[in-house]
């Protein structure tokens, strides 16, 4: 029995409790978009599932001020090691930000997107942002500008966004109740004045719906992130996704709270926890019955640099960029060639996944238990990152109805390379740990240690599909697990009758 | 009468575009007030621009020396807390 990829069955039906075209599958997301949505987005790393493992973005920290205080930030915000929203090493000014954009675009050609998402808020200084994008029009044509922002100031803003050709916005909207809002907005800062708890959030909601349904109505495609704190919004959230979806959000992005007392944060510091990668599954799948949700987001730092889940900005800081001469004439043509040839590649792959999908069509389905699997990547869409090498693993699930991408993982490599490793198996225990509810890892190679272990915490290592693409490996392994008999015991009588 | 803004400011660049009177200036190691300019926004604004947006507790001192943010009253962060 072949599978089909899921992304390929958004043509069928609709059944059920939720649509088929937005279950939460990998870019099925993108298969019901009408071409003009899917042309923007086909290689835009951030809203893009598929684009994400070929295509680069990059932020630039232009705007350090902020015009609301959130309880999951500290505003000293200076640390190198972490990376996550609102952290970055060095403000730049828009004239050195413009250089670095350039020098970045030029060393990899694959970076498409350049967004501004603080440190602070793009539009609580929109001064510093427009400069940027200004000269980005002018000396560097062939880069998508985007801007991340709460929305406090989005309604004034559209319009001059509009002017510097910003096709992606993205809100982070929490939630659409100001009693929700009071427990994670402690103020905003609003006509000239500090205004704390409620009132603050009613009118910081107010604008993000109103910033939103302004930029739909100027065919501005918006995502909407969303922070999941366990026990303040995680219920609400649900709520939130339907109403962005109806005022015509394309994707809405719930992420996990990252909350640790020693980032000195309000949750950090008062125990709010985040949540588990259970319970962030189980709110972004509920959310998807209404919305096309994703998956792929690394919440990455504000002046991040590369492909998603790679950081390369210790490359490009303001003195190596200051020493690079760059010919942006130059670097532009070759930029358009690698485009050209990964656009290429993707369409190739597209065929591929059609032509398997009319050689299955007609087969009858045996419904079979889904299985979740990590897999090691480098990015390229393929099992290519060695086990111990793996600083983060992307999780699929394999059922009966295809493939389709689930999250990602976050661990710390189990060996860094060398022949030795010292503290391997510490970081083996967390890897195993984060890979909790998996039955199956693949990678590209895995070693003889990290084997037993892996075995008997119930993950079967594999290194037999390196190079191979994921999702076909993921099916692949699927299919042999079926024809061992190891998929049908636990079927529940639920999915037989669906 | 005149803020000053001390050692803790992160150079956010928030207050400075604020100012009805241009007495904020960038500078090393963090923004500084013109105290000579400085008219606490009396006449142009209820409250103090600078401190009204300041995200850091401690950061802006009026002339008596008495922090204008004092600790907790941002963040909702209690004291002991931060200090521990």
């Amino acid at each position: 029995m072949e599978l089909p990829v899921l992304n390929n069955t958004a043509s069928e039906a609709p059944k059920g409790g939720c649509s088929a075209g937005s279950c939460g599958s990998t870019d099925d997301q993108m298969n019901h978009l009408p071409d003009s949505i899917r042309d923007k987005v086909k290689n835009h790393p951030c809203y893009s599932e598929e684009a994400h493992h070929y295509f680069a973005r990059m932020h630039v920290a232009v705007a350090p001020a902020c015009n609301i205080q959130c309880h999951y930030c500290n505003r000293k915000y200076d640390c190198s090691n972490e990376s996550r929203p609102g952290v970055v090493s060095e403000v730049l000014n828009p004239k050195q930000a413009v250089k670095k954009v350039m020098a970045v675009a030029a060393t990899i050609p694959q970076m498409t997107v350049l967004g501004i998402a603080g440190p602070g808020d793009a539009l609580a200084n929109p001064q510093r942002t427009f400069d940027t994008f200004r000269m980005l029009n002018e000396q560097a044509p062939d880069i998508k500008l985007c801007v991340s922002t709460n929305g406090l100031a989005l309604p004034e803003n559209v319009e001059e966004m509009c002017q510097y050709n910003i096709d992606h916005v993205t809100i982070t909207i929490n939630c659409v109740d100001p009693d929700v809002g009071a427990k994670i907005y402690p103020w905003i800062f609003w006509n000239n004045k500090r205004i704390k708890g409620r009132e603050g959030a009613a009118i910081l909601i107010e604008q993000q719906q109103k910033g939103l349904e302004m930029l739909v109505a100027k065919g501005v495609l918006v995502k909407v992130n969303s922070v999941m704190i366990p026990g303040v919004n995680d219920k609400h959230l649900e709520e939130v996704s339907r109403i962005v979806k109806a005022k015509g959000a394309f994707l809405h992005n719930v992420m996990p709270l990252i909350s640790e007392e020693e980032h000195g944060t309000f949750y950090g510091l008062t125990g709010q926890r985040g949540p588990t990668n259970e319970e962030l599954q189980e709110l972004q799948d509920s959310c998807a019955g209404d919305m096309n949700m994703m998956r792929h987001c690394r919440q990455c730092r504000a002046d991040a640099v590369g492909l998603l889940g790679e950081d390369r900005g210790a490359e490009f800081t303001l003195d190596k960029i200051e020493e690079m001469d760059i010919d942006y004439a130059e670097a532009m043509k070759m930029r358009a060639e690698v485009h050209a040839a990964i656009n290429e590649e993707l369409e190739s792959k597209h065929k591929a996944k059609e032509t398997k999908l009319v050689s299955i069509e007609g087969l009858k389905k045996e419904v079979t238990r889904p299985v979740l699997m990590a897999v090691a990547t480098k990015g390229g869409g393929v099992i290519n990152e060695h086990f111990g090498h793996a600083g983060e693993f992307l999780i699929y699930e394999a059922s009966s109805n295809g493939v389709r991408f689930i999250g990602h993982r976050k661990t710390t490599p189990y060996c860094e390379g060398g022949d030795t490793c010292g503290d391997g198996e510490s970081a083996l225990d967390v890897t195993i740990r984060e890979l909790s509810g998996c039955e199956v890892v693949l990678c590209s190679k895995v070693g003889y240690e990290p084997w037993g272990p892996l075995e008997a915490a119930g993950i079967q290592p594999n290194g037999e599909h390196a190079m191979e693409a994921i999702e076909d490996a993921v099916l692949a392994v699927y299919e042999e697990m079926r024809v061992a008999g190891k998929l049908v015991e636990k079927v529940d009588e639920q999915q037989k009758v669906a | 009468m005149a803020f000053e803004i001390i050692e803790s400011c992160t150079n956010c660049y928030a207050c400075e575009p604020l100012c009805p009177s241009q007495a904020i200036y960038e500078a090393k190691p963090h923004f500084l007030i013109d105290a000579d300019k400085c008219t606490e926004c009396a006449g142009d604004f209820e409250e103090p621009q600078c401190a009204s947006i300041c995200p850091i507790e401690g950061a802006i001192l009026n002339e008596d020396g008495v922090e204008l943010n004092p600790p907790g009253s941002l963040t909702g962060i209690p004291p002991e807390k931060l200090a521990a």
